[in-house]
C-alpha cells in the first residue's frame, strides 16, 4: 500500500474508534442533567440511583474517549504535518482553544461529579454536572468549527509559499457550515445516548430486573430519543443537506448516486452506483423529490456528477454513496421506531410491551453505525479536497514517514483498540449487570 | 508577539511537566514504595481527581504549539514520529490502568493495571527526557525544515544520531530520576505513616542520582549544543533560571530531611522549572536547532504564525489561562490534605 492511502487509513481508523466514545459521553452528559434535574425537583433518592449508575459508565466511557482523543491532536502533526504547516495558522486556533476552554473545564469539574456528591450541596452537584455538560459540548463544538473550516474555508487568505493565513478570526464562528453541522452532530449524540439508555433500560424490564429503573431509562430515552431523532431530519439534516447542495453540489451528486442533471431528479431509496457506466442499478427512486428537497420546487434542476469535472468527484463514490443511504435509512428506522415506542409510552402500554421492548433494546449498536455513516459522509464527501477548493488530500501528508512506519503503528493502534474495546465492553456488561443500586 | 508566545507555551510545557510529572513520578515510586494493596490504593487516590487535568497541559500545550508555531508543530512531530506514537500508547495504558484499576475486585486485575501503571510511567519520563535531549542536541533539519529521526543508529550524538544517543539516553535518565524525586515527594505530601516514611526515603536516595545526572547533563549538554554558551553569553541574565534550579535542587534535600513535605515538594517544582527554563532561555530564539548545518535551524520567527492570529490569540488566550488557574485553585483546594 501507499503511503497516502496508509496515513488516510491511520486517521480514518482512530478517528471512527475514537468517535464511538465521544458521542455518548455528550448525549449522556445532557442526559445525566436530566436525571439530576428530575432527583433535585423530586427529592426522590431513585433518580439519584439513577443518575450515579450513568454516571459510572459515563466515567468508563470518558476515560476511553480521553486516551483516544489524544492520538487525534497529534496526528495533524505526526501525519498530516504539509496539512498542518499550511494550515496550523487558521485551525490551530480552534484546537487550541478546545484545550484551553473545554478540557480544563471538563476534566476539572468531571472529578469534582464523580467524587464530590458526598461534599457538595445536591445543587452545587448539580452545577458540576452541568460543567461537565457544557464542557463537553463546548469541546464539540470547537471539533466541528475544525472540520467546517475544512469543508467551507473562511476568513482566509493565501500567501506568497501558499501558506493559509487568518483573516478574520469572527469568521471561524459565524462559517455558516459551523451552525447546522454542530446542530446535527450535537442531535446525533443526544440520539445514540437516548437509544443506549433506552436500551439498558428495555435489558431490565425484559429480564425482570431492576425493574424501576427500567421504567425510568425507557421512559426518559424514548422520550429524549423521539425528540432527537425527529431534530436529526429536520432541521439539523435538511440544513446540512442544504449547505451541501449550495456550496459542494458535485457531493450532493455522488451522495444521491445522481450521474445526470436533471430538472426533477429523483431522490434514490436503494440502488447500487455504477461509476464506470454512469448509471444507479436497480434503483427504487422516488421521482422528483431530490428536486424538491433541494429548492422546494418539484422540478429544479440539480446537477449530476456528469456536469462536474471528473478530478473534482469525491474519489470514491460509490462508499460515500453507501454511507449517505445507511445514515439517512437508520435515521427513518430511528424517527418510526421511537414515535411507536412514544405513542405505546403515552397509551401506558409500553413497559408491557415486550415486542417493542426486544426492538429498542437491540437497536444498540445502531446509532453508532448512523453517526458513523454520517461522518464518512462528511470527510468522503470532502474529497478529493483535505480543506475544500484549497488543498487536496494527496498534498497533505508528512513526506518523510514512510508507509513502513505509517503501517507499524496503524497494527499497533489497532492493536491497542482491540484491546481497549473488549476491556470497554467488559466494565459496561458488568455495571449493568450490577445494576443502579450496586454501590461503587 | 513572537516571543511572548515562545514563553507560553514554555510556560504550558513547564506547567505540565511539574504537575503531570508528579503523578508520572508517583506512578515510578508505585511499586517502589507501595507493597500491600492498601497502600497502591492510598497512592492512586493521591493522584487520583488530578492527574487527568494534569494531563491536559499536554494537550493544551501541543494546541498552543500548533496555533502559535505551525511549522514547528507539523516538522517536529513528523520527524519524531516513532517515540510519539509510543508516548501514545503509553498514555492511553496508563490512562486505563488508572481508571479501570479499582472496577474489579480481583487478586489477578490489581496487580496486572499496577504493573502497567508503573511501567507506562516509567517509560514516559524516559520518552519526555530523550524528546528535551533530541531538542537540545538538534535534528538533521532539510531545506524544508523536515526531518525524520529512527529510534537509534549507532548510539553517536552526531549528524546521523537517532532518537536515542549517548546524550539523550543520559538526558532521558536524568528526566527519570528527577521525576521519580518530584513524585516521591508529591506522596510524601499526601500520605501519612509507612508510606509517607517509605516516600521520603525513596526522594532521599533519588536525589543523590539526581545531583550526579544533573552535574554529567549540565557539563556535556554545552558541549553537544555550542548554542547554549551563546546564548548565556548574550544574556547573562539568564543565568537567573539555573540558579533558581540549583537553590531548589538543595533546598529539596534539606526540606526533605527536616520533614518539611511541602516545601520539599514546592522545592522540586522550582528546580524542574528552573532547568526547564534553562533549556528553553539556552536554545532561545532556537526552537529546534540544526545538527547539520545551523542555518537551517527552525527558530521563533520562521515558524510562528502570521502576525494576526497571534495577535488575536492574546484575547483568548489569557482571559483562557485566568480560567484554567481558577479551576486549578479550586480543585486542588478542594483536595488539600492527606488522602
Amino acid at each position: 500500500m501507499d503511503a497516502l492511502t496508509l496515513h488516510r487509513l491511520h486517521f480514518a481508523f482512530t478517528i471512527t474508534f475514537h468517535y464511538l466514545f465521544p458521542q455518548l459521553t455528550m448525549g449522556l452528559a445532557l442526559l445525566i442533567l436530566v436525571l439530576k434535574t428530575m432527583a433535585l425537583r423530586t427529592g426522590n433518592e431513585h433518580y439519584h440511583h439513577a443518575a450515579r449508575f450513568w454516571a459510572r459508565i459515563f466515567a468508563v466511557n470518558f476515560a476511553v474517549g480521553v486516551v483516544t482523543g489524544i492520538p487525534m491532536e497529534f496526528q495533524f502533526g505526526t501525519n498530516w504535518s504539509r496539512f498542518s504547516r499550511a494550515a496550523g495558522g487558521v485551525i490551530g486556533q480552534t484546537l487550541a482553544m478546545e484545550g484551553v476552554f473545554s478540557f480544563f473545564l471538563e476534566s476539572s469539574f468531571l472529578g469534582v461529579f464523580l467524587f464530590g456528591e458526598k461534599r457538595l450541596s445536591p445543587k452545587a452537584h448539580w452545577f458540576a454536572a452541568f460543567l461537565v455538560f457544557f464542557g463537553s459540548w463546548l469541546s464539540g463544538f470547537f471539533i466541528i468549527a475544525t472540520n467546517a473550516w475544512m469543508q467551507h474555508p473562511t476568513g482566509y487568505r493565501l500567501g506568497a509559499g501558499g501558506e493559509i493565513l487568518l483573516t478574520s478570526f469572527a469568521a471561524l464562528f459565524t462559517n455558516p457550515w459551523l451552525f447546522w453541522q454542530y446542530l446535527h452532530n450535537m442531535t446525533g449524540a443526544v440520539v445514540t445516548a437516548s437509544f443506549v439508555m433506552a436500551s439498558v433500560g428495555a435489558f431490565y424490564l425484559l429480564s425482570h430486573t431492576h425493574e424501576p429503573y427500567g421504567r425510568t431509562f425507557v421512559r426518559v430515552g424514548v422520550i429524549a430519543g423521539t425528540i432527537s431523532s425527529f431534530l436529526m431530519a429536520f432541521p439539523t439534516g435538511d440544513g446540512q443537506g442544504k449547505n451541501i447542495a449550495f456550496h459542494q453540489p458535485v457531493t450532493l451528486a455522488a451522495m444521491e448516486g445522481l450521474f445526470h442533471t436533471e430538472n426533477g431528479a429523483p431522490l434514490a431509496i436503494l440502488g447500487q452506483p455504477d461509476t464506470e457506466k454512469h448509471r444507479l442499478d436497480n434503483p427504487l427512486i422516488v421521482p422528483n423529490a431530490l428536486s424538491f428537497l433541494t429548492y422546494q420546487r418539484w422540478h429544479a434542476e440539480v446537477r449530476g456528477l456528469d456536469s462536474f469535472p471528473r478530478d473534482v468527484w469525491p474519489d470514491n463514490v460509490q462508499l460515500l454513496y453507501y454511507s449517505y443511504h445507511i445514515m439517512v435509512g437508520l435515521g427513518t428506522i430511528f424517527t418510526g421506531l421511537m414515535a411507536l415506542a412514544a405513542f405505546a409510552l403515552w397509551r401506558g402500554t409500553l413497559y408491557r410491551s415486550r415486542r417493542l421492548l426486544w426492538l429498542v433494546m437491540l437497536m444498540l449498536p445502531f446509532p453508532y453505525i448512523a453517526t458513523t455513516a454520517g461522518w464518512m459522509t462528511a470527510e468522503l464527501g470532502r474529497q478529493p479536497w483535505l480543506i475544500y477548493g484549497i488543498m487536496r488530500t494527496p498534498t497533505g501528508f508528512s513526506p518523510h514517514v514512510s508507509a513502513g512506519n505509517v503501517l507499524f503503528t496503524l497494527i499497533g493502534f489497532m492493536g491497542m483498540y482491540t484491546i481497549l474495546g473488549i476491556l470497554f465492553l467488559f466494565l459496561i456488561h458488568r455495571e449493568i449487570e450490577e445494576g443502579p443500586e450496586h454501590a461503587a | 508577539m513572537e516571543t511572548t508566545w515562545f514563553c507560553f507555551v514554555a510556560l504550558m510545557l513547564g506547567a505540565y511537566v511539574v504537575l503531570d510529572g508528579f503523578d508520572l513520578g508517583a506512578g515510578v515510586a508505585h511499586l517502589l514504595i507501595a507493597h500491600s494493596d492498601d497502600e497502591r490504593r492510598a497512592v492512586l487516590r493521591s493522584i487520583g481527581p488530578v492527574w487527568d487535568g494534569n494531563e491536559v497541559w499536554l494537550l493544551a500545550a501541543g494546541g498552543t504549539l500548533y496555533f502559535a508555531f505551525p511549522a514547528l508543530y507539523a516538522s517536529s512531530f513528523s520527524g519524531f514520529y516513532l517515540p510519539l506514537m509510543i508516548v501514545l500508547w503509553l498514555l492511553i495504558l496508563r490512562g486505563i490502568s488508572i481508571e479501570f484499576r479499582n472496577h474489579i475486585e480481583s487478586l489477578v486485575w490489581h496487580p496486572f493495571w499496577d504493573a502497567v501503571f508503573a511501567g507506562s510511567s516509567a517509560l514516559l519520563t524516559i520518552f519526555f527526557g530523550a524528546a528535551l535531549g533530541n531538542v537540545v542536541r538538534g535534528v538533521p533539519l532539510d531545506h524544508a525544515g523536515d526531518f525524520f529521526l529512527p529510534l537509534w543508529t549507532d548510539f553517536t550524538a552526531g549528524p546521523e544520531a537517532g532518537i536515542l544517543d549517548w546524550y539523550t539516553v543520559l538526558v532521558a535518565i536524568a528526566a527519570l530520576l528527577a521525576l521519580t524525586a518530584h513524585g516521591a515527594l508529591w506522596l510524601a505530601l499526601k500520605n501519612r505513616g509507612v508510606l509517607h516514611a517509605r516516600a521520603r526515603v525513596l526522594a532521599s536516595i533519588v536525589w543523590w542520582a539526581v545531583l550526579a545526572a544533573v552535574i554529567t547533563i549540565t557539563l556535556v549538554s554545552f558541549h553537544v549544543q555550542p548554542h547554549l554558551q551563546q546564548s548565556f553569553d548574550a544574556r547573562p541574565w539568564a543565568y537567573a533560571f539555573p540558579l533558581i534550579a540549583l537553590v531548589g535542587l538543595f533546598s529539596m534535600k534539606i526540606m526533605n530531611a527536616t520533614g518539611r513535605d511541602k516545601e520539599a515538594f514546592l522545592s522540586s517544582c522550582a528546580f524542574i522549572l528552573g532547568m526547564l527554563t534553562s533549556v528553553a532561555a539556552g536554545l532561545y530564539p532556537y526552537v529546534l536547532p540544526s545538527s547539520t548545518d545551523p542555518a537551517l535551524s527552525l527558530t521563533i520567527y520562521n515558524t510562528a504564525a502570521a502576525r494576526y492570529g497571534l495577535e488575536v490569540g492574546l484575547f483568548w488566550f489569557i482571559p483562557g489561562m485566568l480560567l484554567t488557574s481558577a479551576y486549578f485553585i479550586y480543585t486542588y483546594r478542594s483536595f488539600a490534605g492527606k488522602v
